[in-house]
């Protein structure tokens, strides 16, 4: 069972653990700096830390298992713009908007997602960086678009545990990509999404869709769920077509964040948001919705959630399952922070004040 | 991270930065970001004037010139 967890928030690091009665707040690290991203590495136990350092960029930090320490690593970071490039898009990192772990067959092997959107590829551990030109580099980049941020970025990255070489990325707003031989080529791999909030003619089109977070069932791994800007999608066969959840989720379709359980693609969470422009919970009332069905029935949860003048928004990686599916942590915008020890059903609170949460996850 | 005082006989603002680098690597990406521009919340003054551009960085500088780079002020 799931005992430690990490919460990365505007003004630090901060740890969380699982004692007899409730789930506290621990150590803290990074304090005032914002942290826009960690991954708890399974494979060797390694935390990093994303750093979104308001004057002096993005950076990378590691801790070893076992270790008190922070040693700062490599950032992504872009290679050189070409002289006379047309692209608009300046090549910068902004920010480390995701990051996963390669398979366990590749030790060391790293990949982040940055604002604007660029994929990079680690295989020492974050001690060095490359671009993955592939991705970068693909023509259909041009009709990425801002999504959340004024630039496109990449949110979700998705290693298939079968093989390694097969990675899913997903993009606000780029759609989702695939690629099967370890990044050097890719393909879009978001037919069916829908984004009505584009002309006509060009709502199908599979570069401008706006995911706002893909999630992979580790146990099945062909199952992905999708929130996405304008309603639920999910897939069974690895992305090649996703399907809209109908009819339309309980409370609200619109979200930023889902998670699906590790073992049951069946099963998923979503926490939904007043669409389009006011971004509130509905009614001032924070919900959990879960379905067991893939799709075809939810429930709508409250149960220890504030549901009167809360305004708090979970983002994009605000939600985080343990292993067996059955411990849930969410993190809002306004620094609420809850754990559900029963898959969603009842919740407790950790802390209603903490900063702005970006990212949660169980150690 | 401790900040470094630097003397160089550097004649403009880039080559200067680029030997207080050379000692300092890890200081790069702080200041500058990858395309070699000042980053866009950091500033730099020469003998009380702001450089003047921020990707050129070519300012010139006098052999008794002091340069301050600073966090310009900005968040919260």
């Amino acid at each position: 069972m799931s005992d430690r967890a990490y919460i990365a928030t505007r003004k630090g690091l901060f740890e969380a653990y699982r004692t007899h009665e409730a789930w506290l707040l621990d150590r803290q690290h990074f304090l005032g700096d914002p942290v826009s991203m960690l991954l708890p590495d399974r494979r060797d136990g390694t935390l990093y830390a994303a750093l979104h350092l308001g004057h002096f960029g993005a950076k990378l930090h590691r801790r070893d298992a076992g270790s008190s320490e922070w040693v700062e690593v490599a950032a992504p970071a872009f290679p050189e713009k070409p002289a006379g490039s047309s692209d608009p898009i300046e090549w910068k990192v902004r920010m480390i908007w995701s990051l996963a772990a390669g398979g366990p067959d590749q030790p060391g092997v790293l990949w982040a997602g940055t604002l604007p959107g660029g994929l990079f590829r680690s295989d020492d551990r974050g001690d060095s960086w490359q671009l993955v030109d592939g991705l970068w580099n693909a023509p259909e980049r041009a009709q990425w678009m801002g999504g959340g941020y004024d630039v496109p970025g990449i949110h979700s990255i998705c290693v298939d545990p079968r093989d390694s070489r097969s990675v899913l990325v997903g993009v606000s707003c780029g759609g989702a990509w695939l690629t099967e031989d370890g990044g050097a080529s890719w393909s879009l791999r978001a037919k069916g999404m829908v984004a009505s909030y584009m002309p006509p003619e060009l709502q199908q089109s599979e570069a401008i869709q706006d995911p706002h977070r893909i999630v992979r069932c580790a146990g099945q791994p062909d199952k992905l769920w999708c929130q996405h800007h304008n309603g639920i999608w999910r897939s069974v066969d690895n992305g090649a077509l996703w399907t809209e959840v109908k009819p339309a989720a309980p409370v609200s379709n619109f979200g930023f964040v889902t998670a699906v359980h590790p073992q049951d693609g069946e099963t998923a969470w979503f926490v939904p948001a007043e669409a389009d422009s006011k971004r509130i919970p509905p009614q001032g009332s924070l919900a959990v919705t879960r379905t067991s069905d893939g799709g075809a029935h939810f429930t709508a949860w409250r149960g220890g959630l504030p549901h009167a003048h809360c305004y708090d928004l979970v983002y994009r990686h605000g939600l985080a399952v343990s292993d067996d599916g059955q411990i849930l942590l969410m993190g809002s915008t306004t620094g609420g922070a809850w754990v559900s020890e029963d898959g969603g059903g009842q919740w407790q609170t950790i802390s209603t004040h903490l900063p702005p949460i970006y990212a949660v996850a169980f150690a | 991270m401790t900040v470094p005082q630097v003397e160089t006989r550097a004649a403009d603002l880039r080559s200067a930065l680029d030997a207080c680098f050379a000692d300092h690597p890890r200081l790069r990406g702080y200041v500058l970001d990858e395309q070699g521009h000042l980053r866009e919340n950091v500033v730099i003054f020469i003998d009380g004037q702001r450089a003047r551009d921020a990707r050129l960085l070519d300012d010139a500088l006098a052999p008794q010139s002091q340069v301050y780079i600073l966090q310009a002020l900005s968040g919260g």
